[in-house]
């Protein structure tokens, strides 16, 4: 028996031992028909992605080009053609007559006409996205490239809604019966080539494109979780592309000869969400002085070290309709806030908390960890507040807790980075977020004005440039006076690319890399 | 022999139903909301709100009782299957396959690179005098202080970053193992090679091989017929022990490497709350820890057989 059992063991460590090396050499030999890096542009970012559905990860496959919707945006934020060569409105602004582009293919051959363009669209309005929150009433085929929108109401935010990528044209076979994606296969100037979820996407040039070609035949996306690594990727040169650099590791990054480091503003804000229903903050004042004491430029120098970068308004100065290029910013002043907190009734108590009818000004703010500078943030607040004598207990979590929270009612405040590019066009989130009663599940909470509700509907309407911009700016100053919700800083994106590419542009709206305006420099 | 092996048969089951169970009871009775859980994962931060979570509730049907979303589980199982991942729809069979595959190439590797360093060491640590001996004492009690992590960053800015030999992070070619290898191997040998110094100093002390060298016998043929069986069988056992306890480790190479193991897409299902990847993935890591000790088991008792005789 013994015997037995040591040749059996004796087989099985070498079947052991020759699977691993059969493994191995499988492994080397799948490895070795990859792209190479002469021939492949590597990218690294923090996003994951785990499943080829333009309403769930649609951002990755805009961002590498490999799907694109009927409309583009550009870095104005003002929409151009994409798949739609041409558009009408009529004149009661419901109806919207969309004209496609003729030559376009899809990376599996088929032609994009009327009829895929109608499926892609009918699916992404029963998924979860920009489409499905839309006033459409039907969307139908004129001709085999002319389709007809039809709106319960008039709604310019449509072309915005339809850049989105979760709006994105998808050839008739990449769907199965239920409208699941089973094959990713678009229109862009790069087609899906290796599809390894959540970490690697390589995607080939597609000769067939319609549009400007690519030079670079590979392009590579790999997800990188961990800052540090990032950072090592683009001093190494491994990666030709790094978004979301550590803010620390600027300075030596700037130094590197082989790179070059681009800071670009991009719409989205660190910002501080707060229950206006709560009974501490229900008053104005109460919101008004929270804002004064915060260390905005403090936060700004030492932690995001993007000096400039803090605000007291929402919107960035690019979305000029709801930027307030007439008020001050807002600066630091603690002894103020003190004052006005006084006036409101509340006291100092022996432990350094203010205190109003028995009852200590505790507060719990939640944030997540998916920006892992909102933590620190967050903590720097909590510090900036205690010399106001507000004592605010801060609970790390997952982003889903915000939404959740406003929901059911028992979120005190949060601290949240808020992308207002997120439709091309911020009334689409400025409506999510302050439209509905009592606000929205990343905007307001508690806080509801008729007015403004009824000033962002009839804004969904307006196309008269001059009376639009008047109407937002009125808006923008009651959330400024009202704060509902304190800004706190812009971002930044910190981008490192290697001097072998040339080409490179920063989308602020996230929504392309521009792949194919990039080239290999011949070195 | 066969007693072993049916006793880890029936252990096998009971892992199965026990790990599944567990991951079950555990995941629902941690707080805050599912849908809203599951939705982030889908949809990303910027896109989830009450909606994505009353759709994902809806489709999901999460509205459903515990219990009866455990009996559909138990009678999935039942027939082998392990459902499909509430985040990316995928069947999770599929997804652990991608991420068992990865992780077990690295464990393997390194392992077979800590065996490599711990070996040497401990034997040199055991035959030489108590300098080298505390040296290499003090050296390991080092690398074991360090968080993995730290271990990585330093193989980086050394191997990738300054020779620039192997690739910083990624996953496709054999170049890209070497450095999460190398970080698990160091970290893994850091306590065997005491391990394996121990038992060879308890060997090297022994009357038996003090005898086998007064008969006459060298240095070497001594080794190798008193020494080497005898020192193993411990180190065998213990390199068992740390196959368990590699998944630790193993999470932050796979973060720090963009390597897309078991560990990592574990604590990602974790957030997620996505139960039938979490369930299918504790569950195959479940029988791949019977397999092992198993295996382990079987080996320690073809190094020395006399528990097979005496059982």
């Amino acid at each position: 028996m013994v015997n037995f059992m040591i040749t059996l063991l004796h087989i099985t460590r070498r079947l052991g031992l020759l699977s691993l090396l059969g493994f191995l050499v499988t492994y080397s030999s799948w490895s070795f028909s990859l792209p190479n890096p002469s021939n492949t542009l590597s990218i690294s970012a923090a996003f994951e992605f785990t499943s080829l559905d333009p309403s769930k990860n649609g951002y990755i496959y805009t961002r590498m080009q490999v799907v694109e919707s009927l409309f583009n945006v550009d870095g104005k934020g003002s929409i151009t053609q994409g798949l739609a060569n041409n558009w009408q409105v009529s004149s009661d602004g419901k109806v919207w007559t969309i004209n496609l582009r003729e030559d376009v293919l899809f990376h599996d051959g088929s032609v994009m006409d009327s009829a895929t363009v109608l499926k892609s669209l009918s699916i992404a309005q029963q998924k979860h996205g920009a489409l499905k929150k839309s006033p459409v009433e039907a969307i139908k085929a004129i001709d085999t490239h002319t389709i007809e929108i039809t709106l319960s109401r008039a709604y310019n935010l449509l072309p915005a809604v339809l850049a989105h990528y979760s709006s994105a044209i998808l050839s008739s076979e990449s769907y199965d019966d239920n409208g699941e994606v089973l094959t990713l296969s678009g229109t862009g100037p790069y087609q899906v080539y290796t599809y390894l979820p959540p970490h690697k996407l390589v995607v080939e040039k597609f000769d067939g494109y319609w549009g400007k070609q690519g030079s670079i035949p590979y392009v590579s996306y790999l997800t990188g979780h961990r800052a540090e690594s990032r950072v090592l990727q683009a001093r190494s040169g491994q990666a030709d592309i790094v978004f979301g650099l550590d803010p620390a590791s600027l300075p030596s990054l700037k130094r590197l000869p082989n790179l070059t480091v681009y800071s670009n503003a991009i719409p989205r804000t660190i910002v501080l969400k707060l229950n206006s229903g709560h009974p501490f903050l229900k008053d104005v004042k109460a919101r008004q002085a929270l804002s004064l004491a915060i260390n905005r430029a403090g936060i700004s120098n030492a932690i995001l070290r993007t000096p400039g970068s803090e605000t007291d308004q929402l919107m960035p100065p690019s979305m000029g309709d709801w930027y307030l290029s007439d008020v001050e910013k807002t600066t630091y002043q603690l002894v103020k806030a003190k004052e006005i907190l006084a006036s409101l009734g509340w006291e100092m108590n022996r432990n350094g908390v203010l205190e109003k009818d028995g009852e200590p000004f505790e507060m719990t703010l939640i944030t997540y960890a998916d920006r892992p500078e909102l933590t620190t943030v967050a903590t720097a607040i909590q510090a900036q507040w205690a010399e106001l004598g507000v004592s605010l207990k801060v609970d790390v979590t997952n982003s889903s807790a915000i939404p959740m929270g406003h929901k059911n009612g028992t979120l005190e405040m949060a601290l949240i980075a808020r992308n207002y590019g997120f439709i091309a066009n911020p009334l689409g989130v400025v409506l999510a977020d302050f439209g509905e009663n009592g606000g929205g599940d990343w905007g307001a909470m508690n806080w509801y004005s008729q007015d403004i509700s009824a000033d962002l509907k009839r804004l969904e309407q307006i196309n008269d440039t001059a009376q639009y911009h008047q109407l937002t700016q009125k808006n923008a100053r009651v959330i400024f006076d009202e704060k509902p919700m304190i800004p706190v800083s812009y971002y930044i994106q910190q981008t490192a690319v290697n001097k072998r590419v040339k080409g490179f542009y920063f989308d602020p709206y996230e929504r392309s890399f521009y792949l194919n305006n990039m080239e290999f420099i011949k070195q | 022999m066969k007693t072993l092996i049916f006793k880890r048969l029936v252990q096998l089951v009971g892992v199965i139903w026990g790990v599944g169970t567990l991951t079950f009871v555990l995941m629902r009775s941690l707080p805050g909301d599912m849908a809203y859980r599951i939705a982030a994962s889908r949809y990303g931060q910027d896109n989830v709100d009450s909606q994505a979570a009353a759709l994902v509730r809806e489709e999901l049907q999460l509205d459903q009782g515990a219990l009866s979303a455990y009996k559909d589980w138990l009678l999935d199982l039942l027939q082998f299957r392990l459902g499909d991942s509430l985040v990316s729809g995928e069947p999770v069979i599929e997804t652990v396959q991608h991420m068992l595959g990865h992780s077990l190439l690295l464990s393997f590797a390194g392992l077979a690179l800590s065996i490599a360093i711990a070996v040497p060491i401990g034997l040199l640590s055991a035959s030489k005098g108590k300098m080298v001996d505390s040296a290499l004492m003090g050296f390991s009690s080092l690398i074991r202080a360090m968080p993995v992590f730290v271990i990585g960053v330093l193989l980086l800015l050394l191997f990738a970053l300054h020779w620039n030999w192997f690739p910083v992070a990624g996953f496709g070619t054999p170049a890209h193992l070497v450095l999460p290898a190398l970080t698990l191997g160091l970290s893994l040998a850091a306590v065997s090679n005491r391990v394996v110094r121990d038992s060879a100093k308890r060997v090297f002390g022994s009357s038996f091989y003090l005898f086998s060298r007064v008969k006459g016998l060298s240095k070497w043929t001594t080794f190798k017929r008193h020494g080497i069986r005898n020192i193993a069988v411990p180190v065998v056992a213990f390199l068992g022990i740390q196959l368990v306890s590699m998944i630790e480790g193993i999470v932050m190479i796979e973060s720090l490497f963009s390597w897309p193991g078991i560990g990592h897409g574990l604590a990602h299902a974790i957030f997620a709350r996505d139960i039938p990847v979490i369930q299918g993935a504790a569950l195959v890591m479940g029988i791949l820890f019977v397999f092992l000790n198993t295996l382990v088991d079987l080996l320690c008792h073809w190094i020395d057989p006399r528990g097979v005789a005496e059982s």
